[in-house]
């Protein structure tokens, strides 16, 4: 009984010490993965995700306090990266699979105020004062500041419009199996 | 013309249903064989066997909230049955036919998610169950009695064996693989063990005592031949699997003939000839390349013969089967074809310098 | 010639007698084309004529943009009618742009120049014709077929397959084209090898067509163009099997024919290309075979690019039957299409009206692991598993099965029992890992935005800050020179 209670102990604390030991030995900083969640989020901080800018999300997702799917621009591809850094799992069937989308210019009612083009985060609208402002497509990450500050309701979020190259086969319906 | 499909539009004449019923007209000749040597009890049990598949797989669906009836035609679970209670002593008593078949497609397949994703074979598994479990039913054998002659019990004797477990005496005997065994443990050699019991043409026939579907050897390969040509089925994992008893049994026999029964009396005995063309070859539960499936069929055989062999039991294909039904994955993970354009570990192959003049 | 072994494949039923004994017939002027920008791979060509504009048959009406594009010629003369979108030949439905051609009647060709001896012009010059003329492969892959040219002579390719085996099941027009036209062909693949500088020329023709290889055969006698017969077998035809059939060598993973020094061109293209260098004719019709249960008279027409496919089912009878299913190309690889209205482009082979029974599809069931698909297919994957992992959203799974090597042949959905729609589950995941890639891409792009933007802001900030420093600092040193001033003075007045 002694034998056995005072063997335990003492295999107990060697393995407590080897964990403790290990734990200082191997520290992960917090800020090498949060640095490298950074990388992966879209950079634009918009502030979608509710946290104050890329860095505070990556921050947010580092500690477990936010879902992958916590950003909208970067919709799936940055959903599926973060899981995979994370190694969690993803169900991305149950995201609701936001429509790409992006700003567009109503010209009739643009007065070419600039705010949009102030407020953009990529540089991706190009206007000068009284003139009509243009997005360009490629550089949009649809993340809704310029339609904050519109005066007008000119500039506004449009989903991307399909085109045969974007198009691409959808899931085939799941055999009886999953019924 | 709404929905748009995807190609090809064509598609060879094939479904799941039809294939099943390929295998059961496959099994037909042997098991109809097997009816007319155990006579009445013998279709007893079987429809027994069928029936409460069927009734245990619509109960688990109903409580799955799932759709019965096209569960229920594809006709895997009628299957199951069938190669199990070929797999039964004939005049088992109903209840083994019940537990069996409740077991098989219950636990065994719709536990793990229904068609498709069992890692065991329900038969086999079901049949190694009930082997540990009731094992004096399991093993309580027959002497053939075919339909028509003097010893074959009639209808409502048949009823009553299946039913109500009423033995009949001076039937009893035992498969020739137990008989064996026996006659090993009480010290007695392979030849002498061997006289009156085994005749390789009745062995090959079916003419002997053994589970209700499993003794006719010409019949059950006839089956397999008609599989492979209606390309069901492929030569590798049944061929690897008769290989893999034969060869051991042909080396030891050479050595040591008073101990070891040679290569024919293996493959005509016990649930072999079952086991190789329609237990190995089921699809779910075996790899999926033919090299994997020929190592899978060769382990198979192998195991078969060392537990024939060496083992507790008399006979080993549900074990065998089953250990390797576990080591599938495994196969599978590392038996994989080469892929066009790639060598086998994966890496592209290399840009031929060949091509280029310049 | 010894032929080496391919891998799977799958022998749908042919049904090539339904058209192949119809000789090609030309199909009536229609009243409008619809000549889509982008029939080919790359950049779609730019329009360079107006509406209202008259064009002659030959006239060029769109101008390749970019290294990979292909021109668009007017297919007969008439009227623009609209620059605009129109239905694309295509499963998603979706509008492309298009070039409307009102035609007059006179299908009058633009003046071209015929050559005595084509084979006096340079190997680049040929490449650039065949360029100028928007031949792409007629097979169906519709790659620019200069651009080929002018890469494998860089490569120094040595051997040209030109493939005749037209796998697919019902499409008849290369097999036509080789019984009717063998000599114009085997000008046209003389043309090709010598574009390129090939020594050895392939012609590999199935044998379910005895009458195509003799006719190639006697054309190609005293040539160094060599018609081989090679096993009907689907997908025979694709680039990656004729090679391996006839050469016994494999293209690497992600590499092109020609890193392996060869090239490999359809029979049709090789007529186009006959046409071009020799006559100056660009590409304006193509061979389209018109068939399926549903059809009432099976035929092969030659087709004015741009005309609606309803025009050749009407050319061809009409229905016999109702189809279920309109097709473009064969039925192992076309593509479904869900109005006749869309226009025949240089792409396709053959417009398909099918009844049920033909497809033979029913609803998909579990899969039962019998891997048919593993033995079918032809690049040896494993379907089965593939889609099991894409059926969990584990794409990257997929991948590392080897998902990228498909080459969307069908074969495995054809043989599967469970009739589970395997390439389609392919399809959709490659078309999804495209979309993630690009997104991918672009988000790179915009975070490089953001930052510069960050930086830039980061540094205009600074350098306000630097500048009310600066101007703080003079202002004070001003103050304080001012400040001694006046006690200079104030000391000076003591």
């Amino acid at each position: 009984m002694v034998i056995a209670l005072t063997s335990l102990t003492i295999l107990g604390a060697i393995l407590g010490l080897i964990l403790g030991v290990a734990a200082r030995v191997f520290k992960v900083g917090g800020n090498a993965l949060v640095a490298e969640l950074i990388e992966i989020l879209p950079g634009s901080q918009c502030g979608q995700c509710g946290f104050p800018g890329c860095a505070g999300a990556a921050q947010a997702l580092a500690e477990g306090r936010a879902p992958v799917t916590l950003c909208p621009p970067g919709g799936r591809a940055v959903a599926l990266a973060l899981a995979t850094r994370l190694g969690t799992d993803v169900n991305l069937a149950g995201v609701k699979e936001s429509v790409p989308m992006i700003a567009e210019v109503k010209e009739e009612i643009c007065i070419g105020c600039t705010r949009c083009y102030k407020v953009c985060p990529t540089d991706a609208i190009m206007g000068a004062a009284q003139q009509i402002h243009v997005v360009f497509r490629e550089a949009c990450t649809a993340c809704g500041k310029c339609e904050e500050v519109c005066p007008t309701e000119s500039i506004k979020l449009q989903p991307i419009p399909t085109t045969l190259q974007s198009w691409h086969w959808s899931k085939p319906s799941a055999p009886i199996l999953a019924t | 013309m709404t929905q748009i499909a995807h190609s090809p539009h064509a598609h060879v004449p094939l479904t799941i249903n039809k294939v099943m019923r390929l295998v059961m007209i496959a099994l037909a000749p042997a098991t109809l064989f097997g009816f007319w040597l155990y006579g009445w009890p013998a279709i007893n049990l079987w429809l027994v066997a069928l029936l409460s598949a069927l009734i245990g797989e619509a109960l688990v669906l109903r409580l799955q909230q799932r759709a019965v009836r096209p569960v229920l035609q594809d006709g895997s679970g009628l299957l199951t049955a069938w190669l199990l209670a070929l797999s039964l002593p004939p005049w088992a008593p109903w209840w083994i036919a019940v537990l069996g078949s409740l077991f098989a497609v219950i636990i065994c397949k719709q536990l793990f998610g229904g068609l498709g994703q069992n890692v065991f074979n329900p038969a086999m598994a079901a049949r190694v169950m009930l082997l540990i479990s009731f094992p004096v039913e399991m093993t309580t054998w027959v002497v053939p009695a075919p339909l028509g002659s003097m010893h074959a019990p009639g209808l409502l004797e048949s009823l009553a064996v299946t039913f109500s477990g009423v033995h009949v005496d001076g039937m009893a005997s035992a498969s020739l693989l137990g008989h064996v065994k026996t006659e090993f443990t009480r010290g007695i050699g392979l030849e002498q063990a061997l006289s009156g019991y085994y005749a390789p043409l009745d062995a090959l026939w079916g003419s002997r005592s053994g589970s209700l579907g499993e003794t006719a050897a010409l019949l059950l390969l006839l089956g397999g031949l008609f599989l492979i040509a209606k390309r069901v089925i492929t030569w590798h994992a049944p061929v690897a699997m008769l290989l893999g008893v034969a060869v051991p049994a042909l080396i030891f026999s050479t050595l040591n003939p008073a101990h070891y029964p040679g290569p024919v009396y293996h493959l005509l005995s016990g649930g072999l000839m079952l086991g190789a063309f329609f237990i190995v070859t089921d699809p779910v539960t075996s790899p999926n390349t033919a090299t994997g499936q020929f190592i899978f069929g060769l382990a198979c055989g192998l195991l078969t013969w060392i537990i024939r062999t060496w083992g507790g039991y008399p006979e080993g294909v549900a074990f065998a089967v089953m250990l390797m039904n576990a080591a599938t994955p495994i196969i599978d993970h590392y038996v994989k074809p080469r892929i066009y354009g790639r060598d086998r570990k994966g890496a592209a192959l290399p840009i031929a310098s060949s091509g280029k003049e310049s | 010639m010894k032929l080496f072994q391919l891998r799977g494949g799958v022998h749908p039923e042919g049904r090539k007698e339904l058209s192949a004994d119809r000789p090609i017939r030309v199909l009536p002027l229609p009243k409008r084309l619809f000549v889509p920008l982008q029939q080919h791979i790359g950049a779609p060509a730019t329009p360079v004529v107006q509406v209202g504009d008259k064009v002659l048959k030959g006239q060029l009406i769109a101008a390749g943009q970019g290294m990979i594009s292909a021109p668009v010629h007017a297919p007969t003369s008439g009227v623009i009618a609209a620059l605009g979108d129109y239905p694309a030949p295509h499963p998603s439905g979706l509008s492309i742009p298009t070039i409307t051609l009102e035609t007059d009647g006179e299908d009058r060709w633009l003046e071209t120049e015929t050559l005595a001896d084509p084979f006096a012009l340079s190997a680049e010059e040929i490449s650039n014709r065949v360029g100028a003329a928007g031949i792409v492969g007629l097979g169906g892959a519709t790659f620019p077929a200069a651009v080929k040219l002018s890469l494998s002579r860089k490569n120094g390719v040595h051997t040209l397959i030109m493939n005749g085996g037209e796998c697919e099941p019902y499409l008849t027009c290369d097999d036509r084209i080789m019984r009717e036209r063998a000599a114009k062909i085997v000008e046209g693949i003389r043309l090709i090898a010598y574009s390129v500088g090939a020594k050895e020329v392939l012609v590999g023709i199935e044998d379910n067509k005895p009458e195509a290889i003799a006719a190639m055969r006697v054309a190609a006698k005293d040539s160094a163009v060599n018609v081989v017969v090679i096993p009907s077998m689907y997908p025979m035809g694709s680039e990656k099997q004729i090679i391996q059939v006839l050469t016994g060598k494999e293209i690497p993973a992600s590499g092109r024919p020609a890193d392996i020094g060869i090239l490999v061109h359809n029979v049709g293209t090789a007529f186009a290309v006959y046409e071009a260098i020799r006559y100056g004719k660009p590409l304006v019709s193509r061979l389209v075979t018109v068939s399926g249960g549903a059809i009432k008279e099976p035929c092969n027409l030659q087709v004015l690019i741009g005309t609606p496919a309803q025009e050749l089912i009407e050319f061809a009878g009409g229905y016999a039957k109702p189809p279920a299913r309109l097709v473009l190309g064969g039925t192992m690889m076309g593509q479904q299409i869900a109005n006749p209205i869309v226009p025949v482009v240089k792409g396709t082979s053959g417009v398909l009206a099918l009844t049920k029974d033909e497809i033979g599809q029913s609803e998909a069931s579990p899969c039962i692991r019998c891997s048919t698909c593993v033995r079918a297919c032809p690049v040896g994957l494993l379907p089965l598993e593939m889609a099991a992992h894409i059926r969990a959203a584990d794409l990257p799974g997929a991948v590392k099965l080897g998902l990228k090597d498909c080459i969307s042949c069908g074969s495995c959905s054809y043989v599967c029992p469970a009739h589970i729609p395997l390439v389609h589950y392919f399809n959709y995941a490659k078309g999804d890992l495209a979309t993630q890639e690009r997104g991918k891409l672009k988000q790179e792009a915009t975070k490089k935005l953001a930052d510069e933007r960050m930086a830039r802001m980061q540094r205009i900030e600074r350098e306000r800050q630097e500048a009310a420093a600066k101007r703080k600092a003079a202002r004070e040193a001003k103050e304080r020179l001012a400040k001694e001033k006046q006690a200079e003075q104030v000391t000076e007045a003591v």
